[in-house]
């Protein structure tokens, strides 16, 4: 693993990516986690639905940038995992995330790849432009599927603490067990990063955007979120 | 058809409730295009404890400011929404020039370790209203070290409240002593909260040296003339 996926991996990263729980909140205030007992179903949900998601479509990218694309390439492959998040509110939350990640990309590693990726698409769902500038810099796309997939789970992880005041070294111990599903995800992906957009896997979690659709709905009829996700 | 409007609407016909927008046409193609680059509005950030009359400085500063000004507000409050619909309330601003950001339960690193939140709402801002002059950034209320990041703010005003006790500014802190502009607020109730103004601003003026105070009341001076007329001292150009 490289310093450029440390990088992208570190919840210090200034991509934004603080703000979003992953349907963590919801859930929270919904009574279905309560406390650290509840973590670790969720954890593993989170990691095989979006988590398994994110990283194929970031091997999918890191592949596709390290060799370079045909025109309208990028396009597709956001369309593609558009058609694989049916939650409006997740769809917004990846583009939020991944516009974020780009403006950190274009200060800390500009290239002809990057700005060919950001005329075509300004908003790039966040595994797209996360597996993008893992493989412009070289890095292989299981690194960047791990990457991927270990922030699916680790957001969500802060945000239980944050929200429910758990113990921190107990919730890092729980993402700590997670790591030989993460290296799992992380190899599958890696495995069908050379597939067509449209034949990439499409792993969903159905209960995940529900959470996301309902942590919208509840904030706009003013029981606050604190999360944008 | 977004969702959350999906209940309200009786439009499609069957008659119950899909939990979950599946309509592709919905967002799909992105629905942000690439913007032109233009010249960015200047940004002043307002931080400062919480109860301190952070938002009430920026309700005041868009009357005093809103005429001679094309300005827009984004505002931090941890309950995200409080503020922004208590400066749409006041009616000082039109509610689509304030932008609601959510913090995820961590204000101060919203304005300092990762603006991004911040910065999308102020770009918004500037692709509504082209031409912005100013945004003015209201932090959630927090602890004396929250400070903005030079990144997401040109300068930043830390207010501080006479109720809040009179050793605040001896306490120092980044707020205190590196903003641009230290308010101190409610000087009106001083008496009432046995806070000893002369010891505040002298406080104040020892710890941030050069750097300027300006002791107020919005009670007094509802439109914050003398904050008004330093917000005109640092704008880039004249205002119109």
């Amino acid at each position: 693993m490289d310093v450029l996926s440390l990088l992208l991996a570190d919840s210090r990263f200034p991509g934004g990516g603080h703000v979003h729980s992953g349907g963590l909140e919801e859930a929270v205030a919904r009574g279905l986690v309560t406390s650290e007992r509840d973590l670790p179903p969720f954890l593993s949900g989170r990691l095989r639905g979006a988590g398994e998601l994110a990283a194929v479509f970031a091997a999918a990218a890191a592949h596709a940038a390290a060799r370079g694309v045909r025109s309208g390439y990028w396009l597709l492959l956001d369309a593609e995992l558009d058609a694989r998040t049916p939650s409006l509110a997740q769809r917004e939350a990846s583009r939020a995330q991944g516009r974020g990640t780009a403006r950190a990309g274009r200060v800390a590693w500009p290239s002809p790849v990057l700005a060919g990726l950001l005329a075509a698409t300004p908003r790039p769902h966040h595994p797209v432009i996360l597996g993008a500038l893992a493989g412009i810099a070289g890095t292989p796309p299981r690194d960047a599927a791990r990457a991927a997939a270990y922030l699916a789970v680790s957001g969500p992880a802060s945000a239980a603490v944050r929200l429910l005041g758990l113990d921190p070294l107990s919730v890092n111990a729980i993402v700590a067990a997670l790591a030989g599903d993460l290296e799992a995800v992380a190899a599958r992906a890696a495995a069908s990063a050379g597939a067509e957009p449209a034949d990439l896997p499409a792993p969903g979690a159905p209960a995940l955007d529900l959470l996301a659709e309902a942590h919208v709905r509840q904030h706009k009829k003013k029981e606050v979120r604190l999360f944008a996700s | 058809m977004p969702a959350d409007n999906h209940d309200h609407e009786h439009g499609h016909g069957h008659g119950h409730f899909h939990p979950v927008n599946f309509d592709p046409t919905a967002t799909e193609p992105d629905r942000y295009a690439a913007q032109p680059q233009r010249g960015r509005a200047y940004r002043i950030g307002i931080g400062g404890p919480v109860g301190s009359g952070k938002t009430a400085l920026v309700a005041a500063l868009c009357r005093a400011l809103g005429d001679e000004l094309n300005l827009a507000v984004v505002t931090n409050d941890i309950y995200t929404t409080e503020d922004a619909d208590f400066l749409r309330r006041a009616g000082v601003l039109d509610a689509d020039r304030i932008e609601a950001v959510q913090t995820g339960a961590c204000p101060h690193t919203a304005i300092r370790d990762d603006i991004t939140a911040n910065l999308d709402a102020v770009e918004q801002l500037e692709e509504r209203f082209p031409g912005l002059d100013l945004v003015i950034i209201e932090s959630g209320g927090d602890n004396l070290t929250a400070v903005f990041s030079r990144g997401l703010a040109d300068s930043q005003v830390f207010v501080v409240d006479v109720a809040g006790g009179d050793k605040v500014p001896r306490k120092g802190g980044p707020g205190v002593t590196t903003a641009d502009l230290l308010v101190i607020n409610k000087i009106d109730i001083a008496h009432l909260v046995g806070a000893d103004l002369d010891v505040m601003t002298s406080d104040a003026h020892r710890m941030r040296g050069e750097l300027p105070v300006i002791a107020q009341s919005l009670v007094e001076t509802p439109d914050a003339p003398a904050v008004a007329d330093w917000v005109r001292s640092v704008l880039p150009v004249a205002a119109a």
